[in-house]
């Protein structure tokens, strides 16, 4: 890839006048020897998957292995279209839905697109599916906001991480914030100036955001937070394109992630050893789990 | 870059419920039985940190004992790989080691079957992807996004010129190359990344080369790519 930083990222689109999913369709192209038509090909296929994981959140059973989470994003929709006047709106409420959806897809072992993990598989599609339907786009303009996603994404894994296990939750469902900010507000017209600038405010509302995963199940707090994290970046691309500034640059936030995340104590990364994790009721979930010991069964 | 291209960030296409104690187990499974040649008949796993916390929630087991069964990420199969392993006759032991290791997510796959033995260490370092650090005792990195050739051969002066020569030969590029020895003339490990297929021919030559013992090919993509 020709860049490294977001603030390339930008540069290269200006100078060749590219949007940063277009943009990236090139590049992975260069990289991989792989046709345009191919890469395209393949992040299509993907974007059926997050619309279908969508639709069977939304309409399946979605109770997971240890029988803890389920049904949340049936029970949002069916409140907002039974009460008819969410504090959200409806379009937030539904980007809500659709996340709490997916995100209990994966917690039910169905079948999911990491982006960038799983623990954060809920918010693109969250963002995307709901805003396609709201402002009627293609699959194609879609498509290639996954690559613009992808693109900021890549840039933030190669300069700070996206695992809870090595730079806590902020990492995880912090990135994915980031990525469908940046995503959205080129998807809506924004420059890349304004979606970089999408990419730091999101990011600076998720720093030193622990994973502490009850059970260490990626179920509680992880499906909620990615109930949350969708309309975060809903927020976070409508203040770019008013032209709110991140003023740190988004480069420099991507780099506080860093640092926040090393000096994070294990305990506070996918460990189960800290946070909602070892709450007295953490404690008991635990202890329902895997027996007295409160440790992984061998 | 530890991350190389978009499909590393926006996929993999999994079975949940985590990219890294699921999908990217998967995959080291994979990485470990390719190694090997062959399904194992019995796989001790060794598991480390977050892995050894907190494998049981997150499926750890089940993925790489799919892998071990070369399944793909977003195999329904997933679920139930440890039953369909044993049917075939896999002997299956999980090990939490309290050790720290290098990385929150680390597995130690110790491998036999057909005569062979392989043993693997890798990471699980975020969003499905993978860094194996140890193959049979030599310390190597490889990432497994590109096929991957590994060339177990003498240590002496020549060696790596010849095997670059045949990868000229056969069209391959190097993207990515490693040589790691136990000691002076003694065995060594060349691990090869390359940008195309890696053609069995080339893997054939390679064989026949003087001083090389074992090559094998680790290609992930090839069923990731018809899914």
């Amino acid at each position: 890839m020709r860049f490294s930083t977001l603030n390339e990222l930008k540069e290269l689109c200006l100078t060749e006048s590219l949007t940063m999913g277009r943009l990236m369709v090139l590049e992975q192209s260069l990289e991989t020897g792989a046709s345009e038509a191919a890469v395209m090909e393949q992040m299509t296929a993907y974007y059926g998957v997050m619309k279908e994981a969508v639709r069977k959140g939304i309409q399946e059973d979605t109770t997971s292995r240890s029988g803890l989470t389920g049904g949340d994003a049936k029970r949002v929709l069916t409140y907002f279209s039974d009460s008819g006047m969410p504090a959200l709106g409806e379009s937030a409420c539904t980007a809500m839905a659709y996340a709490l959806a997916v995100s209990e897809v994966n917690a039910s072992m169905g079948r999911v697109i990491a982006t960038p993990t799983a623990g954060s598989c809920g918010i693109i599609p969250g963002v995307f599916v709901s805003t396609q339907e709201r402002f009627g786009w293609s699959d194609e303009h879609m498509v290639y906001g996954l690559f613009a996603a992808g693109a900021i994404g890549y840039v933030i894994a190669n300069n700070s991480f996206v695992s809870g296990a090595e730079g806590g939750c902020q990492a995880e469902v912090g990135s994915a914030i980031g990525m469908a900010a940046g995503a959205l507000t080129e998807l809506r017209g924004g420059t890349p100036e304004q979606a970089v600038h999408a990419v730091g405010l999101a990011l600076k509302n998720s720093l030193g955001l622990i994973c502490d995963p009850v059970g260490g199940l990626v179920e509680i707090p992880c499906i909620v937070r990615n109930g949350f994290g969708s309309v975060t970046a809903l927020a976070a691309s409508d203040m770019a394109l008013a032209g709110v500034r991140s003023v740190i640059p988004s480069d420099e936030v991507i780099d506080v992630m860093l640092e926040v995340g090393a000096a994070m104590p294990e305990k506070h990364r996918e460990t189960a050893k800290g946070g909602l994790a070892q709450t007295p009721t953490g404690r008991k979930i635990m202890n329902q789990l895997y027996g007295k010991g409160g440790k992984a069964k061998e | 870059m530890r991350f190389k291209d978009v499909f590393s960030i926006i996929g993999p296409s999994m079975i949940g419920p985590s990219s890294s104690h699921t999908a990217g187990a998967v995959r080291l499974g994979r990485c470990a039985r390719q190694a090997l040649g062959v399904m194992p008949n019995e796989a001790e796993i060794r598991f480390y940190g977050s892995f050894a916390d907190t494998y049981v929630g997150h499926g750890t087991d089940l993925a790489i004992i799919a892998g071990l069964l070369d399944l793909d990420t977003d195999d329904v199969r997933i679920r139930h790989s440890i039953q369909h392993a044993e049917q075939l006759g896999m002997q299956i032991k999980f090990v939490p080691m309290t050790r720290p290791n290098v990385h929150p997510n680390t597995v130690t796959m110790l491998l036999q079957g057909d005569g062979r033995k392989v043993t693997m260490t890798g990471c699980s370092i975020g969003g499905g992807s993978i860094e194996i650090i140890n193959v049979n005792g030599f310390d190597v990195k490889f990432t497994a996004v590109y096929p991957t050739l590994l060339i177990y051969h003498k240590d002496r002066t020549g060696m790596v010129a010849e095997i670059s020569d045949i990868a000229r030969q056969a069209g391959i590029n190097i993207s990515y190359m490693e040589v790691d020895r136990k000691m002076r003339n003694g065995e060594a490990l060349t691990v090869i990344e390359s940008d195309e297929r890696l053609l069995p021919e080339a893997k054939q030559r390679l064989e026949q080369l003087t001083d090389v013992n074992e090559v094998c090919i680790i290609d992930l993509m090839k069923k990731e790519a018809q899914s």
